[in-house]
């Protein structure tokens, strides 16, 4: 392999980075979403990068487990977003704005 | 050669899909983005030397994750996104700003840390060997057991919670009615 590690983990920073902003200057909770997504995956990049570094396979380990964590984090933001959409209408979270349910 | 080839071929393509995708006005162009995003991530697990990781990205993300997000933004319907005043002054401005600081602060890490353009990397055949699959279920199934059966109970919480966030109550089926975001914006 020809490819040094630091180009790898330069791209994770990259997509980790657009993911905050993502985060930052969106309004819509789905997008929002994605964008958290994309940030978990940014980080997987990392792990698996590492491990090829270290030469064992003990972040690939720990990406399997970020990956099953991540699906589950996605099921129960998304029937969150879908109960906030029932009671306002909106998937904007400049409108999520009552404490009470 | 053929690495390093693939990289430059696909670390354009992931950066361009996600930049894309934080851009995008209408909420599917957004996930189909991220889908492209997730294949290229998945040809970088490939690269890493995990084939097991590119399937289960394919598998897991790229699949079963992006089309629950499909499903959902069809069912909330797609409507693009409308400018509207901004809650905090150029909340924009700062959040590139900040965006570039992380951007800065990680390179500099990566270059005091691992070195811009280190190398000679241990041979990962010894490591991989009889199979990715293989190798990873040995540490998987003899370190990491107990987290490995943690992770059903985990599983079984989110389908749960899930279930119950999603349920209509036949009581509560009045919506809450404050003024939306964009009504205030509108005046």
């Amino acid at each position: 392999m020809r490819t040094p590690i630091s180009y790898f983990l330069l791209v994770s920073a990259l997509l980790f980075t657009m993911g905050t902003v993502g985060v930052l200057i969106r309004r819509n909770a789905l997008v929002i979403f994605m964008s958290i997504e994309l940030q978990l995956n940014a980080v997987n990049l990392a792990l698996v990068a590492f491990s090829r570094q270290n030469g064992n396979l003990t972040g690939q380990v720990l990406a399997f487990f970020s990956m099953v964590v991540a699906a589950a984090e996605v099921v129960v933001g998304l029937a969150i977003i879908v109960s906030l959409y029932r009671k306002r209408r909106s998937a904007d979270v400049d409108d999520a704005s009552l404490l009470r349910g | 050669m053929a690495d390093l080839f693939l990289f430059w071929v696909m670390a354009p393509i992931s950066v361009l899909s996600a930049g894309a995708m934080i851009l995008a006005r209408n909420a599917v162009h957004a996930a189909l983005l991220l889908i492209v995003n997730f294949f290229t991530l998945a040809v970088f697990f490939l690269i890493l030397g995990s084939p097991f990781l590119f399937v289960v990205q394919i598998i897991v993300y790229a699949g079963a994750i992006m089309v629950l997000f499909l499903f959902v933004i069809m069912l909330l319907g797609a409507a693009p996104e409308v400018p509207l005043a901004e809650r905090i002054k150029g909340q924009r401005w700062i959040a590139l700003a900040l965006g570039a600081g992380l951007v800065a602060e990680v390179t500099a890490a990566v270059r005091l840390g691992v070195g811009l353009h280190r190398t000679n990397l241990p041979d990962f055949t010894k490591v991989n060997e009889g199979g990715n699959v293989q190798a990873l279920s040995k540490v998987l199934f003899n370190s990491y057991f107990f987290p490995f059966e943690v992770t059903s109970v985990l599983l079984i919480i989110a389908a749960i919670g899930a279930m119950i966030h999603g349920r209509r109550r036949m009581s509560e089926e009045e919506t809450i009615d404050v003024p939306l975001a964009q009504e205030v914006a509108a005046g």
